[in-house]
């Protein structure tokens, strides 16, 4: 007979709180960075100078095409015996840019590359010199067709992050790990945590889809 | 004290690297099959698809994918079953897989024209005949690409059957690390044959997708 005990597990709340208030700000950094990092990187893609464009291009590759999880045991197993030694939470974060930079890449690239020729030469004939034509007249029409792809992989990224718990960063599966180790309701344990992330991801979707249009990139025009 | 020399490392991880193959292939065949009969429920309307296969994908595209692992583990062990952590990890891999097909195959349906149902419906044709000739054929031409781009995701979320104990190719990485002290060479190998593994299947899908557009 199966019995659950989902008190046993609620009981802790203040370490699931911590573990989800923990993850949340994971993801705040990893995401301002990490698309900070993809709009770099698809500027290079879509502008930038032919070598560049090859490395990033190389970068992109590699980090699409293997498991996060391994990029980040490479991260914080293998760079210490090069002699960089990271705490768990930096390189979790690290390893949530880097990751989270390679896809932000191409989806900023594809929103760059469908910048219309006509609002380049405008900008250019009004003498804005190249950082103000890729800022002010490129950037934030190209993030706002983008946005909801941005959003997703953001939220993939959130939700990805659960794996560093296995390095010991202290978020909430950590937490639902260490919940289950003392009182072994490892399926109650797991279902509550599940829960949590569930109601995060929809949380995470909601704010990044009313922060975009409000701050990021302003109430653009969507020219389509 | 064994030595590993760089090819024992690379042996190793070659053999471990069949696992994560055949789980992929189980997980893939498996959830495709998952997914078509969602897909088909969702389109003939049957009652409650609809709300029910919408509630499905919420669910595995808004939980993590160890979570569900987790679940999948613990969960079977509930009844009272000891659970080996491949069938564990192939179930939540077939689930997940199911719930991101049906939603990437349900996007190819709806972008045939809707025309050609009602072409199909004129022609007194029932639900299994307009699948089978008519809108079947067109969607599965759209489907191709993200289908065969989205096995690169399966690949990549089989890593994770790791962390329940499976041993495929980052465990086993885990634990020939273990044994011989060097995790920079030995993660950098496992890094490498994923990319192996992924990169002929992106390029793939990307060039099908060019012949795709083309073909428009």
């Amino acid at each position: 007979m199966i019995s659950l005990d989902f008190g046993a597990v609620l009981a802790e709340w203040p370490q699931l709180l911590r573990g989800a208030a923990f993850t949340l700000g994971l993801t705040a950094v990893s995401a301002v960075l990490g698309v900070g990092l993809g709009v770099a990187c698809g500027w290079a893609r879509a502008w930038g100078p032919a070598w560049l464009r090859a490395m990033v291009g190389v970068y992109v590759e590699l980090i699409r095409n293997t498991p996060f999880i391994v990029q980040l045991f490479f991260i914080f197993f293998g760079l210490p015996s090069l002699g960089v030694k990271l705490n768990p939470e930096i390189a979790s974060v690290i390893a949530m840019v880097v990751n989270l930079g390679a896809y932000a890449a191409e989806i900023a690239r594809a929103g760059i590359e469908g910048t219309p020729r006509g609002q380049i030469e405008a900008a250019r004939s009004l003498a804005m010199s190249e950082a103000q034509v890729f800022l002010r007249v490129v950037l934030p029409p190209a993030l706002a067709r983008v946005w909801p792809a941005m959003t997703s992989q953001i939220v993939i990224v959130m939700l990805g992050s659960a794996v560093c718990g296995q390095i010991a960063a202290q978020e909430l599966s950590y937490f639902a790990n260490l919940i289950q180790s003392r009182n072994f309701r490892a399926f109650e344990s797991f279902i509550v945590a599940t829960a949590i992330y569930l109601a995060l991801s929809v949380l995470l979707r909601q704010t990044l889809n009313w922060l975009g249009p409000k701050w990021i990139f302003g109430r653009v025009p969507q020219s389509r | 004290m064994v030595d590993f020399s760089l090819w024992d490392i690379f042996r190793n991880l070659l053999m471990a690297a069949r696992w994560t193959v055949l789980l992929s292939l189980v997980a893939f065949v498996g959830g495709g099959l998952v997914a078509m009969a969602l897909l088909l429920a969702r389109l003939a309307k049957l009652r409650g698809a609809q709300a029910g296969v919408s509630a499905y994908v919420q669910l595995f595209q808004g939980t993590p994918l160890l979570m569900q692992l987790f679940l999948a583990y613990f969960g079977l062990a509930l009844f009272g079953v000891n659970v080996p952590a491949w069938l564990a990890a192939a179930l939540a891999l077939t689930l997940y897989t199911s719930a991101f097909l049906t939603e990437i195959w349900r996007g190819c349906v709806n972008a045939v024209p809707k025309g050609q149902w009602e072409a199909a419906a004129s022609l007194a044709m029932n639900f299994g005949e307009t699948m089978r000739h008519v809108i079947g054929p067109q969607a599965l031409r759209i489907a191709l690409p993200p289908t065969v781009g989205f096995l690169v995701q399966v690949i990549k979320g089989t890593a994770l059957a790791s962390v329940i104990g499976f041993i495929e190719l980052t465990k086993a990485g885990t634990m020939i690390t273990n044994a011989t002290f060097r995790p920079f060479t030995v993660y950098a190998c496992v890094a490498l044959m994923y990319f192996l593994l992924c990169w002929p299947i992106s390029a793939w899908s990307r060039r099908l997708e060019r012949t795709l557009r083309r073909g428009h």
